[in-house]
């Protein structure tokens, strides 16, 4: 028997079957069922449900930093946004000469500022296949500097979740400057649409939605692949016992940065699928309040399963979603009963603890441990 | 009494003056291990004063001490998990210790058992020694190499050594102390170093496992140098080795054990003056 | 010297003097310019009656009769005559000296003049500023007189400069007084006095034109360092404000190792507090409104130390030794507290007052220094060495710190640690509490308020050092003064974007902070 594990275990066979099912119903349901019928799927929650997907996506990635490997990322939706900021320069471009202002090249926010030309990072942005590029290199490079820097000098638990989230911040501050030439405050909106398709129209809706269900199993599959190996061993081993790893040879250091930078390239393309979706991306999309919510989305789900991370983005953006829509001043509150209830009663998620109960003891063993991953702060951050 | 009077005759084996320097590097020295005069300072505190000890190849030394001596210290050095103010470590004549950190150390050759038993708790006993076996451990081995066609015999060897074989498809988080202490000796095995260091490895165990420790031990050494800290004194008598007495961070006696336990002053820093 | 010029200018003004013999005749002219001349002329004439005929033509209270041209002053119901002041006995047909904006510029100057006779210092002092200002030749008589008679040090200093600044802009002063004229303004060295230099650099002689330019740069360099020690001043001040929000986070997180996202919700319930009691008081005893503050003080600890300790008690203490679970539930606490208090008091900014001791501002060796920022430095280096007491030198503080270096044993012995456990986090919320009124004065309140400080106020206890209180105060000064020395040169949005970057870089660096503990250990 060779040391790696099955790719697909049972729990990932039920996520993948739901997941394709998901992808085969809501089109059926939305393209072939008559509008009048009561099954007919609206295509605004065709949009919804798509939003849905690309959130689980990005779940699925902080899954494999957080889960997996004990780094609590503050910042995922830094890579989330930048990743739907690199598909929104893409979309901008796609708009041409249809602006308001009617300037074949510069976006409409460029004509009110007054540039004369197209700033250099612009440049390339009219390709889909650059802009898909950017979409993975621009999150992934940012991730692979940022990690090399503070895995590296060993910053880890409580410290690393901290500058994660100041790195968020610092962009986000970045980007609402009009300076940035990137929309500033309203960022980038009024797409027209990609790759051909309209972006208002059902057909594209329909695709993108589909798309990003693919993009959600293939992300999956190699978080999968990535934990099953020894590799994800590894991973896990420096997750429990990082300074042993070094011990035995391991340089942390490097298995912390391909994860965290797979992870943020994985993040980008959730935004990237994100974008077209709810039509709009904007500095907003940084606040260090958004990353926070990803991080409960993955403890509701169960970290370290990576199907529950999926799950958990998903429940809790309905709730999201039911809650605002019938009493907009309750959500919060649940939000924030929903983070003290997950730490107090359930940390291992809803999935996590379902393993545990079925799979027995030798399946829960793999999941975190039940007492905190992070290095004991109150150990080594005492006195005063 | 001061601490000048403690100081070994090995202090004085090297020449003052050599440095850590590209010169240093050609000088051999036919011993694995040689420390020269390392001190360690904690916020005022001294944890070693002045540590000299050299070790041969194969050889096996036991390094006993009360509470405080210096032992855990000395082996962080040794591992690069702390950086002595100053002094000298050179591994296998030419490498040396203080300027490399912790993975390449372990590279060089040099395995570490803790004192308190660490091993990967969410791992099965399997996937520890797989994670331990000698070979690349870059990224890309891991990920797509060979540690993951590891055939199953040379894993379930290794567990048949330290008697853990029946448990192999267990989280290590199961066992009980002791049989931690099996399995990261076990992991050290399967690192294949020229060097372990053995930290405490019999706490926690019952006398027939103790006995049994010390066997296994036996047999390593030759093949590889061991360096073993331990204060059960009749599983020091059964490692038959060579013992350092250390004592406020450098060395008090070395020798037989019948000669390190009838030195007088080892009598006086365990018995109280 | 100076008197001698003086009288040289008297002599040369005579002319212009001369013609309007009589100001009366001016003012009851026809044509603006005419009663413009009439303005000037009576402030020169030194007349006594100057003063409340003047007043009376800004007023419009100057009455003339075109039948004689006579002048008449309406005070109340009487009119009087303007050049006596004596009751009119026939005040029929009677119609107002019209004014235009240039008369009016004109009756400004006039006053000024004739306030630079007063024997009041503090009006001469601002006549002689206005001279400065206006930079009107027919001042200069007046400003020489009053220079020959001027007795106060500082008030010879404003006239000194005034006429200098006179000199420079009256055409045809020759090049000997241009030139020393150059010296006084140069010694003024603000910003105006840099105008007035720089005006110079057309001057026909090239003595003066290099007197300016000298006086330029060294004006220059003066500002630079008045503007740098500005800047510095400002920087104590957002410093202190760090200081403030970070201060109690140095306990919970610092000292106790809990990361209390809701840190900051904490400091928002303060400044509401500080709301609240601000209402009660305008409602029941308006008298005490300048107690306010003073009251609220304690008002927010309690109520933000009450919050804490029963967030310890039903949260944290399930969670010790678990920072990052601490972390996801407090947040999830932060954001019901936000939403309770939006729920309680609505989305928008509530209105908190200053009182009276809070505002205004002072000049300090050119800085300009307002109190409310003085008073929230001094507040805070309060707050600051009263908690350091308080942990160093009581038996909390003791057992405090027993209890965070080592739960067991200090439990072993007979403390309490549970109890401890609450009080501490209760003190460090209520010191939040306190930070809260503080920031009410400079900040809004809203549900919101806390949000703005939590990432800063973590930056601050990382980069001071994690335990470290010393290292929280050094931290917060440090970035505080270092993002207003950079804000004139990148903008307020960018320095504190490159601060963000800095400290991300400094952490690599060194990771547990500028003051951090060695130690076998914390190294493990």
């Amino acid at each position: 028997m060779s040391p790696r594990s099955r790719l697909i275990d049972p729990k990932g066979w039920i996520f993948l079957a739901a997941l394709g099912a998901f992808c085969v119903a809501v089109p059926v349901l939305n393209l072939v069922v008559p509008e009048g019928s009561g099954l007919h799927l609206p295509t605004y929650l065709v949009a919804l449900f798509g939003k849905y997907l690309a959130y689980a996506l990005l779940a699925v990635s902080l899954d494999l930093v957080w889960g997996y490997c004990g780094i609590l990322s503050l910042g995922h939706g830094a890579f989330f946004a930048l990743g739907g900021y690199a598909m929104g320069m893409y979309l901008m471009r796609q708009i041409g000469p249809r602006g308001v202002y009617g300037n074949p090249v510069l976006p409409d926010f460029m004509v009110f500022l007054n540039y004369k030309e197209l700033p250099w990072y612009w440049y390339g942005f009219d390709h889909f296949a650059f802009a898909a590029l950017m979409v993975l290199l621009v999150p992934g490079l940012l991730a692979f500097v940022f990690g090399w820097l503070a895995f590296r000098s060993r910053v880890t638990g409580v410290y690393l979740s901290i500058i994660t989230q100041a790195l968020t911040y610092a962009l986000m501050l970045a980007f609402f400057r009009n300076d940035m030439g990137l929309g500033g405050n309203n960022g980038l909106t009024d797409f027209k649409d990609l790759l051909g398709f309209s972006v208002q129209s059902q057909n594209f809706r329909v695709g993108i939605f589909v798309a990003t269900g693919v993009a959600l199993a293939l992300g999956y599959l190699i978080a999968r692949f990535m934990t099953v190996s020894a590799y994800g061993k590894i991973l896990i081993a420096v997750r429990d016992a990082e300074s042993r790893t070094r011990f035995l040879g391991y340089r942390p250091e490097h298995y912390k940065t391909l994860a965290f930078t797979v992870s943020a390239m994985m993040a980008g393309v959730a935004g990237a699928l994100y974008v077209p979706q709810v039509g709009i991306i904007n500095p907003g999309e940084f606040a260090p309040g958004n990353s926070i919510e990803a991080v409960i989305w993955v403890a509701v789900g169960g970290r370290g399963t990576l199907v529950g991370a999926a799950l958990g983005a998903v429940l809790v953006n309905y709730a999201k979603t039911v809650l605002t829509g019938a009493m907009p001043d309750a959500w919060l509150f649940a939000l924030g009963a929903l983070f003290v209830v997950v730490t107090l009663f359930l940390p291992r998620g809803l999935v996590g603890t379902a393993v545990e109960r079925l799979g027995g003891r030798r399946a829960a063993a793999k999941l975190p441990p039940e007492p905190a991953i992070a290095p004991k702060l109150a150990e080594e951050g005492q006195g005063s | 009494m001061s601490t000048a009077t403690l100081e070994p005759p090995a202090a004085h084996a090297t020449p003052p003056g050599l440095g850590t320097g590209p010169a240093n590097k050609k000088r051999q020295t036919d011993a694995l291990l040689y420390l020269d005069d390392l001190r360690v300072t904690f916020d005022g505190y001294k944890a070693l004063r002045g540590l000299s000890l050299t070790l041969s190849r194969g050889e096996m030394r036991a390094i006993i001490g009360p509470n405080g001596a210096g032992k855990t210290t000395m082996m962080d050095c040794i591992t690069g998990k702390t950086r002595p103010d100053t002094g000298i470590a050179l591994f296998d004549g030419t490498h040396d210790l203080l300027t490399l950190d912790e993975p390449a150390i372990a590279d060089l050759g040099i395995g570490r058992k803790f004192q308190k038993p660490t091993v990967f708790e969410s791992h099965t006993l399997s996937d520890n020694i797989l994670l331990a076996l000698k070979g690349p451990r870059a990224g890309f081995s891991s990920l797509f190499g060979w540690r993951n066609r590891v055939e199953r015999g040379r894993i379930d060897a290794l567990l048949e050594t330290v008697g853990l074989l029946p448990h192999r498809d267990r989280p290590a988080a199961d066992l009980s102390h002791g049989q931690k202490q099996w399995l990261e000796i076990g992991m050290l095995l399967a690192q294949d170093p020229k060097l372990l260091l053995v930290d405490e490895p019999v706490a926690g165990m019952t006398d027939a496992e103790t006995a049994e420790t010390a066997n296994l031990l036996r047999r390593i050494a030759g093949e590889h140098a061991v360096v073993v800290v331990e204060h059960d004194m009749h599983f020091v008598r059964a490692l038959e080795c060579r013992v350092t007495c250390l004592h406020e961070g450098a060395v008090l006696a070395e020798g037989s054990i019948d000669a390190v336990s009838a030195d007088p002053r080892v009598v006086e820093v365990y018995l109280g003056r | 010297m100076t008197r001698l010029l003086a009288l040289l200018f008297l002599l040369l003004s005579a002319p212009a003097l001369a013609q309007n013999a009589d100001p009366y005749a001016g003012l009851a002219g026809d044509g603006y310019a005419e009663i413009e001349a009439g303005v000037s002329g009576l402030a020169a004439s030194g007349d006594p009656r100057a003063g409340a005929i003047l007043a009376a033509l800004a007023d419009g209270r100057l009455l003339v009769r075109p039948a004689d041209k006579a002048l008449f002053i309406r005070q109340g119901g009487a009119v009087v005559d303007a050049r006596t002041g004596a009751a009119a006995a026939d005040a029929a047909d009677l119609k107002p000296v019209k004014a235009n904006n240039r008369v009016r510029r004109a009756i400004e100057a006039a006053r000024g003049q004739l306030d630079l006779a007063s024997p009041e210092t503090g009006r001469r002092r601002a006549a002689a500023d206005a001279v400065f200002k206006a930079r009107d030749a027919a001042a200069l008589p007046a400003l020489d007189a009053a220079l020959a008679r001027e007795k106060d040090a500082g008030v010879r200093q404003a006239m000194t400069e005034a006429r200098a600044a006179v000199l420079l802009a009256r055409p045809g002063t020759p090049e000997v007084d241009r030139l020393n004229a150059v010296p006084p303004i140069q010694a003024r060295g603000d910003g105006d006095a840099m105008g007035i230099l720089r005006g110079l650099g057309s001057d026909p002689s090239e003595a003066v034109r290099a007197a300016a330019a000298r006086g330029i740069a060294a004006i220059e360099t003066r500002l630079a360092i008045v503007g740098a020690l500005q800047n510095v001043w400002y920087g104590v001040s957002l410093g202190s404000v760090l200081l403030l929000a970070a201060i109690g986070l140095a306990i919970t997180f610092g000292v106790m190792g809990v990361i209390n996202m809701a840190h900051g919700e904490m400091v928002m319930l303060g400044a509401y507090t500080t709301y609240l009691v601000q209402e009660l008081i305008r409602a029941k005893m308006p008298g005490l409104f300048g107690w306010s503050l003073a009251i609220s003080i304690p008002c927010a600890f309690l109520v933000a130390g009450l919050v804490g300790v029963l967030i310890e008690r039903f949260v944290i203490r399930f969670l010790y030794g678990r920072p990052l679970e601490t972390l996801l539930a407090t947040f999830g606490v932060s954001l019901v507290l936000q939403q309770a208090v939006r729920s309680l008091f609505g989305p928008t900014n509530r209105e908190v007052g200053a009182p009276a001791f809070m505002s205004g501002a002072f000049d300090f060796y050119g800085l300009s220094v307002t109190w409310g920022r003085l008073w929230i430095i001094v507040f805070a280096m309060a707050v600051f060495f009263g908690l350091l007491f308080v942990l160093r030198k009581t038996a909390f503080g003791l057992k405090t710190r027993a209890v965070t270096q080592n739960r067991r044993m200090a439990a072993a012995m007979g403390i309490r640690t549970p109890y401890v456990d609450a009080l501490t986090f209760g003190l460090g919320s209520g010191i939040a509490g306190i930070a809260g009124v503080a920031l009410s004065q400079i900040d809004n309140v809203s549900p919101n308020l806390g949000q703005g400080y939590i990432i800063d106020s973590f930056l601050v206890v990382v980069f001071g050092g994690v335990g470290n209180l010393w290292g929280t105060l050094v931290a917060a000064l440090t970035l505080g003064v270092v993002n207003k020395l950079a804000e004139p040169y990148v903008g307020a949005v960018l320095a504190k974007i490159g601060l963000l970057v800095f400290i991300i870089l400094f952490i690599q660096k060194r990771p547990r902070g500028l003051f951090a503990l060695k130690g076998r250990a914390v190294e493990s």
